[in-house]
């Protein structure tokens, strides 16, 4: 080929070596050096109690995560979850007042969440709306809805066996019952995303509509059912809050969006579609967790925590450029540096 | 022909020697050189992934060369950003300009430099005035009240034409322009390059078609494996010559289609219509038969491919495949059916860009690909690999985003995603737009060959030598509806030129 420069002909890396260098490594490998840092300066932190809490703490946030990160993916947003979820905290207050079962309540709720989403999903498929614009609207409405629902009451005589089973642990290990319920979801979602066609067609759609068609991806039906999906797991974490605090009110959950899209975020999906794992929003969702309750166990009050959780998000956005930029430069350096002597 | 072959040649403009442009481990130009001088229309060519784009994109400063020499107008240049290069006089224009959509013509002429008057506002009239100007001097009739919005992308061409020369451009390079234009609008452009040519601009003219090479350009410069081979003046070589340099051996310019045995209708359109688009359209492709639908840009072939397959509704008539009817307006259907799709656009359609070329070569079997409704990754390289090398598309990896292909390389990975499926009708728009000569014979060769193994064919191309040599039989659209149907021993290009262009009344029945 050329006559000055000999071609870094150094063969493509093995795949494990990629994989070790990918944001999803990066990411768990923060999540247990923060785990690890955590354990040795706090002396509370490393106990089955830290587990519970913990992992009580960041149960809805996962949840809703999982449903997002596939609409993020596919290139739209879903704001209206924590109004969904208050929604159905709402509607179990006024139910278990006008003595329905305990079954009956939570299908009843799981069904409004159904409703929720899948009114955002004929407003963004059907007719085409931009879901942001849609979301913020059913943000507002889901929320006065439940203010309609129950009024500024608060419900909070659930039944102890619920209640008691929400925040329930499997043996010693501090790890909450109600976590392998979520870690199926989880898992769920990992599968469908990385691992299903339906999947496939989900990174096509979130990066170009036009090219997906081609390949038979159905945009309109796909985002549709995506909406339902994000409807129906903000009831399931609408429940869970309600009856871990064993209060229905209608501001349950509020401010919940944010907290779940800026995880989804800090674990590397794309906020333009197209580009993200779950590994990596587990691990996001995780990190968030654990920085926060390190911080709380230290009194540490909530303002600092939402800081805390804005600064990492801009870091993870921020930080990848920035290495990706000195990389850049470093290997121009050492290519001038052997070109040269050679070169004129 | 031209004013350039006095005794003193013209001053060199732009001067890029042994230029370096790897990205991570693939080097992209290993040692590019191309000399501009004023006045001069400069092909540059070589192969898909040759390394073409990326000197073009060193030139605009969208990309630092790790290593080179660079000079504009006698002087040293280095690049920092886009801003740099246009300050320099250096314009390009890419084959897709990007406009803004919703702003008049002439505002995006002016954008980020409109005309103020005296209260700082801008000068709405002297915008316009200036605009007007511009395509006077041009010689190309656009209004600069419009709307960007609609205009043909030949039409966008010339607005970033107009806008560079509003710059003072005293380079303008254009990569791979005609590979989406009309006849008619080509030669347009070329009128406007040897009017600007004239002015003393230094033009650099990126092509894969020979026949503008040879009738627009001074010199050619032949790259190969990113570096550089030589400069010719046009006038003094052959296209025999310059293929040799550019491919490394000899070429057939043309591969025709081996005969094949032709079996029974594989598709079958009858009486369909699209309100406005396209009317009655009958259409029969058998197995083993490569139909070729010609006519001018705009007749409605692309719209009747895309409403056969799915893409869009149609008011009217049925396709059948195989005798079984096709649900309309259902790709997915089409696909299951055993339809592929080739679409004209690989950058918008045919391909997601920004992922990997495992993923995009996999992406219209991904239902076959599971096994009891799960993907494995192993399995989709395996399946990937397989397609890719059989086009011998070259990419640094399976798991690079198909965007860091070279053009040609992008339309084999096209290829690839839709012979994976194992169709039994392929329709194929433009095979061979933007796709160097070595490959496009293999194009050509791989197409007959898929015919030769009873796959029905229905091709769109606007290259008449192309419809010729591979057709079985020619299906000419004018305005939407067939004009005729010629058999391939009447298939010459005056017959088709005829059909294609002449009124409806004048072509026997
Ligand atoms: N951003 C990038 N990252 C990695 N590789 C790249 C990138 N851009 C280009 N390449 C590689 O550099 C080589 C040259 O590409 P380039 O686009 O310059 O070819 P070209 O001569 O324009 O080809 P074509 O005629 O097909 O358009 C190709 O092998 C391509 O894969
Ligand atoms: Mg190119």
């Amino acid at each position: 080929m050329s006559t000055i420069v000999s071609p870094e002909k150094k063969a493509a890396r093995p795949r494990w070596q990629n994989a070790l260098l990918s944001r999803d490594a990066v990411m768990v490998a923060i999540l247990i050096a923060t785990i690890i840092t955590a354990s040795a300066m706090l002396p509370r932190f490393a106990s089955p109690l830290t587990v519970g809490f913990l992992l009580i703490d960041v149960i809805p946030v996962l949840l809703i995560a999982m449903p997002m990160t596939l609409v993020i993916i596919a290139g739209e947003i879903d704001l209206s979850v924590a109004s969904t979820a208050g929604l159905t905290s709402a509607l179990m207050g006024v139910l278990w007042q006008s003595g329905q079962s305990m079954v009956t309540i939570v299908v009843l709720g799981l069904i409004a969440g159904l409703l929720c989403g899948a009114l955002n999903g004929l407003l963004v498929a059907g007719l085409g709306l931009p879901s942001l614009a849609v979301t913020i609207g059913t943000l507002a409405l889901y929320r006065g809805l439940a203010l309609v629902t129950i009024g500024d009451d608060a419900v909070a005589d659930f039944p102890v066996e619920a209640t008691s089973f929400v925040t329930s642990k499997i043996g010693a290990t501090g790890i909450p019952v109600v976590m392998i319920g979520a870690l199926l979801i989880v898992l769920a979602y990992a599968v469908v995303l990385h691992m299903t066609p339906f999947g496939r067609g989900l990174f096509a759609l979130g990066f170009s509509t036009e090219a997906a068609k081609f390949v038979g991806v159905k945009v309109d039906r796909t985002k549709f059912w995506l909406f339902v999906g994000t409807g129906v797991v903000s009831a399931l974490a609408g429940i869970f809050w309600t009856l871990r605090y064993s209060s229905a009110r209608s501001d349950n959950a509020s401010g919940l969006e944010l907290a779940v899209v800026a995880a989804v975020l800090l674990g590397g999906v794309s906020i333009f579609g197209g580009r993200g794992t779950i590994l990596g929003v587990v691990s996001a969702v995780l990190l968030i967790g654990t920085v926060n309750y390190g911080l709380r166990l230290e009194r540490v009050s909530d303002v600092v925590l939402i800081i805390v959780t804005g600064a990492l998000l801009i870091i993870s956005v921020v930080g990848p450029r920035i290495a990706e930029g000195v990389a850049t430069r470093w290997r121009g350096r050492r290519l001038r540096a052997r070109v040269s002597p050679t070169s004129s | 022909m031209t004013s350039n072959h006095e005794a003193a040649p013209a001053p060199v403009v732009l001067e890029l020697r042994n230029a370096v442009k790897s990205f991570g481990a693939v080097v992209a130009v290993s040692d590019g050189t191309i000399e501009l001088r004023e006045g001069e229309i400069h092909a540059l060519i070589g192969e898909n992934g040759a390394g073409k784009s990326t000197m073009v994109k060193i030139l605009a400063g969208v990309h630092r060369p790790d290593v080179a020499t660079f000079q504009v107008a006698g002087e040293d240049a280095s690049f920092r950003n886009v801003g740099d290069s246009k300050a320099a006089g250096i314009s390009v224009i890419y084959q897709e300009p990007t406009l803004f959509p919703d702003l008049t013509v002439a505002e995006n002429i002016f954008i980020g430099r409109q005309p103020v008057n005296r209260l700082r506002l801008i000068d709405r009239r002297r915008m316009r005035r200036d605009a007007a100007a511009l395509f006077a001097e041009l010689g190309v009739d656009l209004d600069p009240h419009r709307i960007a919005d609609g205009l043909s992308i030949a039409d966008q061409q010339l607005i970033e034409i107009a806008k560079a020369i509003s710059m003072d451009a005293r380079v303008l390079v254009m990569d791979e322009p005609t590979a989406a234009l009309s006849g008619a609008e080509v030669d347009r452009l070329f009128t406007v390059a040897r009017r600007l040519r004239d002015q003393g601009v230094g033009i650099l003219f990126i092509s894969h078609r020979f026949e503008e090479i040879f009738a627009l350009t001074d010199r050619i410069t032949v790259m190969r494996d990113g570096a550089y081979v030589s400069t010719h003046q046009t006038a003094e070589t052959t296209e025999a010559e310059v293929v040799r340099e550019m491919v490394g051996r000899s070429v057939d310019q043309l591969f025709p289609k081996e005969p094949a045995p032709i079996g029974e209708p594989v598709l079958e359109v009858t009486g369909l219509t699209r309100r406005g688009i396209f009317s009655d359209i009958n259409l029969v492709v058998r197995s083993g038969e490569i139909v070729g639908l010609a006519g001018l840009v705009g007749a409605g072939r692309t719209e009747v491919a895309r409403a056969v397959f799915g893409i869009d509704r149609y008011d009217d008539g049925s396709v059948t495949l195989n005798g079984t009817p096709i649900p309309p307006h259902d790709p997915q259907a089409s696909i299951d059916a055993g339809i592929a799709f080739v679409p004209e656009d690989r950058r918008k359609q045919g391909l997601v860009m920004d992922l990997s070329v495992a993923r995009n070569a996999t992406l219209a079997v991904r239902r076959e690909l599971a096994r009891m409704g799960l993907i494995s990754a192993s399995h989709e390289r395996e399946v990937a690999e397989e397609w890719t090398d059989r086009l011998q598309v070259k990419t640094s990896s399976q798991s690079a985003p198909v965007s860091t292909l070279s053009g040609g390389n992008q339309q084999k990975v096209v290829l690839a995603k839709w012979l994976a499926t194992e169709p039994s009708l392929l329709i194929i728009d433009e095979p061979t737009r933007g796709i160097d000569v070595g490959t496009k014979s293999e194009v050509h060769r791989l197409i007959s060959d898929l015919a030769g193994r009873g796959i029905a064919i229905l091709m769109i191309s606007s290259e008449l030598p192309e419809v010729l040599g591979m057709a079985d039989r020619v299906v000419v659209m004018r305005e939407g509806r067939v004009s005729e149907v010629i058999d391939r021993s009447d298939a010459v290009p005056e017959a088709v030129m005829r059909a294609a262009t002449a009124a409806r009344e004048e072509v026997p029945a």
